[in-house]
C-alpha cells in the first residue's frame, strides 16, 4: 500500500489516478495513524514549501513523515516533495525536514521561470527509476531546485539555462523534480519501479 | 533542453467542446475526454480546456469532466473559464486539473492571482489574457474577448507577472478563428515584456504558422484548435515540419 501524502494543496488527484492505472494500491494520507498500514510514501508536488510545512505541522505528518523515513521505507518525493527533504527553501524562507543536508534554490538562470514544459534528463550514474531513459523527456514545472551539500546525491541533471539536479537516490529515498505522473508512459513506468522498491 | 509545446485547445460549452470563430458562432466538436486522450496518445504536450461560456453565464467549470479527463489523462491540462474564487481554483486542482487560467477575475479582483500563487504555487496560476488590436498596441478584453477594459495588454501582462502568475495563455481576438496564423507583434510583445512563459493563442491555421510563433513570436508554447479538430494536421506532422524549423519539440511517442 502506497500512501500519498495530502497536504491540502498538492496534486494528489492525478498521483492517484497515475496509481489506479498501473494497478497499485494507495490511500490519501492526512493524520499521521493513516501511514501505520503503509509500505511506502509518495509526496507529490504541487503547492508552495512554506504553505505545506504548516499544514504538516499542523497534523503531526511532519514527525510522522520523518519517523517513517527512519524507518527505512521507500519514499519518492515528487517536486516540492523532494525540495522538502533538505533543510530550508528559498521560496517563503520556510525550513524543510532536514532529511538531507542542502538548500532549496530559485534556478539560477536567464531563462524564463517558472520552468515549464518537456524537457530532457541526463543520467549522472546508476538510477533505479530511471535506468533507461538517460535523454527522455519529462513534464516539469517549478522555479526552484534542490542544491544538495553532497554532489553525488544527485543520480540525474536537466538543463535550463543552467544545469539543475532533476533526480536523487540514496538508499529508499527517492526524489525527481519533474513530474511523473504527468510525463506519458515514461512518467508511468518512473512510478512503477517505485512501486518495485516496494517489494523488493 | 526546454521543448517548445504544442497544445490542443478544446473549448467546451455544456460539456462538448466548440471552437468559436471569432468567439461568437459556436460549432459542435465532440466529446472532451475522448478527444483528450485521442491528443494524449497523438503527442499533444498539454491540454488546455476552457469552457468558453462560463463567465457570461455565470457558469462553473464542469468538475466532473476535469475528474473524467484527470483520469485518461497522462499529460498536464489546464482548465479555464469562469474562474473567479481561490475556493474554484482548490476544486479545479483536487479535480485533477494541473493548472487554472484566471481571466475575468484577474482584472476585477487582481488579489485573486497571489492568492491562489501563495495557496498553490504559481506554477499552476495561468493568467488568460485577450487582446485587440488598437493602430498603438492592443486592447486588454474580459469575460470571453467581449468586454473591453481600457488597459494594455502588454502592460497587464507585466503587472500579473508581478501579482505572481506562472504562465500566460495570450489570445489575439483578431487571429482567432481565422486560420491565418498567430499574432506575432501581439506574441512577440508580450513574451519579450515578461520573464514568465507564454502560451500563444488564436489564428493557427498550418504548421507554418506554430513555427513562426515560436521563430519569431518567441512565443514557448502554442495553443491551437481547428487546425487539429478538423483532423487537417495531426500533432506529429505538426512537430514534424517544427523540428525541420529547428524548433526544439518533444517527440512524438
Amino acid at each position: 500500500m502506497i500512501g500519498v501524502i495530502d497536504h491540502g494543496a498538492g496534486n494528489l488527484a492525478s498521483v492517484g489516478h497515475a496509481l489506479d492505472h498501473l494497478g497499485l494500491e494507495w490511500r490519501a494520507v492526512r493524520h499521521p495513524r493513516q501511514l501505520a498500514t503503509v509500505d511506502a510514501i509518495i509526496f507529490p508536488g504541487v503547492g508552495a514549501a512554506g504553505a505545506a510545512m504548516s499544514r504538516l505541522r499542523q497534523t503531526g505528518l511532519e514527525q510522522a513523515v520523518l519517523a517513517f523515513l527512519k524507518s527505512g521505507r521507500p519514499y519518492l518525493g515528487i517536486c516540492l516533495g523532494l525540495q522538502l527533504l533538505f533543510q530550508a527553501s528559498a521560496e517563503d524562507d520556510s525550513p524543510c525536514l532536514s532529511v538531507l543536508e542542502g538548500r532549496v534554490v530559485r534556478l539560477p538562470t536567464a531563462a524564463k521561470l517558472p520552468h515549464v514544459g518537456w524537457n530532457t534528463v541526463e543520467l549522472l550514474r546508476p538510477c533505479s527509476l530511471l535506468d533507461g531513459f538517460d535523454g527522455a523527456a519529462f513534464y516539469f514545472t517549478h522555479s526552484y531546485v534542490v542544491d544538495p551539500a553532497s554532489p553525488e546525491l544527485a543520480c540525474a541533471r536537466t538543463s535550463h539555462g543552467a544545469p539543475f539536479v532533476s533526480a536523487i537516490e540514496q538508499g529508499p529515498l527517492f526524489g525527481v523534480q519533474f513530474h511523473p505522473e504527468r510525463s506519458g508512459e515514461a512518467g508511468l513506468q518512473v512510478l512503477a519501479r517505485f512501486a518495485r522498491q516496494m517489494a523488493a | 533542453m526546454l521543448s517548445k509545446r504544442i497544445i490542443p485547445c478544446l473549448d467546451v460549452a455544456g460539456g462538448r467542446v466548440v471552437k468559436g470563430h471569432h468567439f461568437l458562432s459556436l460549432k459542435d466538436q465532440g466529446d472532451p475526454v475522448t478527444l483528450a486522450a485521442r491528443y494524449a496518445r497523438a503527442g499533444a504536450d498539454e491540454l488546455v480546456f476552457l469552457d468558453i461560456t462560463a463567465t457570461p453565464e455565470a457558469r462553473r467549470t464542469l468538475i466532473t469532466m476535469v475528474g473524467k479527463v484527470a483520469k485518461e489523462l497522462f499529460i498536464p491540462f489546464t482548465v479555464g473559464g469562469g474562474v473567479a474564487s481561490e475556493a474554484d481554483v482548490r476544486r479545479l486542482l483536487r479535480a485533477g486539473a494541473d493548472k487554472v487560467s484566471i481571466q475575468t477575475a484577474a482584472v476585477s479582483t487582481p488579489q485573486l492571482v497571489p492568492r491562489a500563487a501563495a495557496a498553490f504555487g504559481s506554477q499552476c496560476v495561468v493568467v488568460a489574457i485577450d487582446a485587440l488590436r488598437h493602430q498603438q498596441g492592443w486592447e486588454l478584453f474580459t469575460h470571453g474577448g467581449r468586454v473591453a477594459t481600457g488597459l494594455d495588454a502588454v502592460e497587464w501582462a507585466q503587472r500579473v507577472e508581478q501579482l505572481g502568475a506562472g504562465e500566460l495563455l495570450l489570445t489575439s481576438i483578431d487571429a482567432d478563428g481565422s486560420k491565418a496564423g498567430y499574432d506575432l507583434e501581439l506574441t512577440r510583445a508580450v513574451a519579450d515584456g515578461v520573464r514568465i512563459p507564454v502560451i500563444a493563442s488564436g489564428g493557427a491555421g498550418r504548421p507554418e504558422d506554430l513555427v513562426e510563433v515560436f521563430v519569431s513570436g518567441h512565443a514557448d508554447a502554442a495553443l491551437a484548435a481547428s487546425i487539429f479538430h478538423s483532423g487537417r494536421w495531426t500533432v506529429r506532422e505538426v512537430k514534424e515540419h517544427l523540428q525541420a524549423a529547428g524548433v526544439a519539440v518533444r517527440p512524438c511517442p
